[in-house]
């Protein structure tokens, strides 16, 4: 069973009404056993990172959810969640789950841009490696980013899409079994859709 | 580059769907499941829900309904209405919604802005800022729950939205509403300079040119109600909404 991790934060009703749209099922869940028997992880979360962090840490999660990822459970992070999977971020002090060698900053624009932070609303999303999610054909990828921090990975091999906003960042990365997307797919139409069943179908 | 957004309103009033004329004389315009499935297979860039009421009233959100919204939207879903405290935001984000929009308690106290932009972060609240001209053609703040004009300086109280922590200002033009004669581009301009966030534009649009147009004075995102409620010059309700193709045609190029 796919568990959507409950950590208290994100729209775990959008991400959950989302899997059943597109024919799956999950269970929400914040319980450790729970989440050891999934077949797949979805993190979703919105939210500042430290919170997140130590919402995961009290709930006993941390090394739940290293376990399952080295076992090689298919993880997907969104939004906040994708940022947790990283080392670091700029937006606080704690240590983040570290499956990807990333940190997270914030935008940074000079005064005078016209660029607002946070980035919100619809952007393309360019697929820069063959990867199992989003089609690597071409094809139109748009999808609801709102964030003010984002992914800047140190290996390059690690990015799998990247977005414009003011200066190109990585708007979705992957290692392995583990994904992770800063838009928000739960709330993107049928682009999202089509992530998700991708994802079910792993 | 970032697409602008185009938005639609949707008034609740008594959980039917309505349209306001200048804030007033409310016309029922439908089911808002349904019109809300309508805009979803239109595929529509986000939506707002405002129950008109819920401050008049002093009433919580009507969580039931705003789930069952949550549950037929693919795309964010922003709601305003009666909110008054963190863990009323907590459970509307737990139920779907993605944004919270306030403006009665802003108003009385910036706090709670600064309260659940700081647990679910700044993209998470919407300060919603209604101006009316007074008689002397000033902009003028005007607390929709009361109807009343405020001596308070509007920009002031945008400043300190953003301040507080509002990560988007949705900006209503009373005077504008329901008239579908065009938007108050004077007024976008002068938020746009005092507003270092993403600005949502809203009341007048009565075109596709009228949005290019609040695009133009420095919108982020345009919203709009009876423009995509009502159709032809008899105002018949019918919801539409542009193709993909004639916004970007429309706002890109």
């Amino acid at each position: 069973m796919l568990v959507i991790i409950n950590y208290g934060l994100g729209n775990l009703a959008s991400v959950l009404n989302m899997v059943r749209k597109v024919g799956g099922n999950a269970s929400v869940s914040s319980d450790p056993n729970e989440i050891l028997s999934a077949t797949k992880l979805i993190l979703p979360g919105v939210g500042s990172f430290d919170y997140g962090v130590s919402q995961l840490h009290s709930l006993g999660l941390i090394s739940v959810i290293q376990e399952m990822a080295s076992k090689g459970t298919p993880t997907l992070g969104l939004c906040l969640g994708m940022q947790l999977l990283a080392k670091r971020s700029e937006e606080g002090q704690l240590d983040g789950l570290g499956f990807i060698d990333a940190e997270i900053r914030r935008f940074s624009f000079n005064s005078n841009s016209t660029f607002h932070i946070p980035h919100v609303g619809w952007n393309h999303v360019s697929v820069v490696k063959e990867n199992p999610l989003i089609p690597n054909d071409g094809s139109e990828q748009r999808f609801y980013f709102t964030h003010s921090y984002h992914a800047v990975c140190s290996n390059e091999a690690d990015v799998l899409a990247m977005t414009e906003y003011g200066y190109p960042f990585c708007s979705a990365y992957s290692r392995d079994n583990i994904f992770g997307v800063q838009f928000h797919p739960e709330k993107s139409h049928r682009f999202g859709k089509a992530l998700i069943k991708r994802f079910l179908e792993l | 580059m970032l697409k602008h957004r185009v938005i639609p309103i949707l008034l609740l009033r008594n959980g039917g769907l309505v349209k306001t004329f200048k804030f007033a004389d409310p016309k029922y315009v439908g089911d808002p499941i349904n019109a809300i499935r309508i805009f979803n297979e239109k595929e529509v860039d986000e939506l707002v829900v405002l129950d008109i009421l819920a401050s008049k009233e002093k009433r919580e959100p009507n969580y039931d309904l705003i789930e069952q919204f949550a549950g037929e939207c693919f795309m964010p879903l922003a709601y305003g209405g009666g909110i008054t405290s963190v863990d009323q935001a907590r459970r509307l984000f737990s139920i779907g919604v993605e944004k919270v929009s306030i403006q009665t308690s802003a108003l009385a106290d910036q706090d709670i802005v600064t309260d659940i932009a700081s647990r679910y972060g700044n993209q998470s609240v919407i300060v919603a800022i209604d101006i009316k001209k007074n008689r002397f053609g000033q902009y003028k703040l005007l607390s929709s729950a009361t109807g009343k004009m405020l001596d308070q300086d509007w920009k002031e109280f945008l400043k300190t939205a953003v301040a507080a922590g509002a990560g988007e200002i949705l900006i209503n033009a009373v005077d504008r509403d329901g008239t579908m004669n065009g938007m108050d581009l004077p007024l976008i301009e002068l938020a746009v300079s005092a507003c270092s966030v993403p600005l949502i534009a809203a009341g007048g649009v009565g075109s596709l040119t009228d949005i290019k147009a609040g695009v133009k004075a420095g919108a982020s995102a345009i919203a709009a109600g009876a423009f995509f409620v009502y159709y032809g010059p008899h105002r018949a309700v019918l919801i539409t909404y542009p193709k993909y193709q004639e916004l970007i045609e429309l706002l890109e190029t």
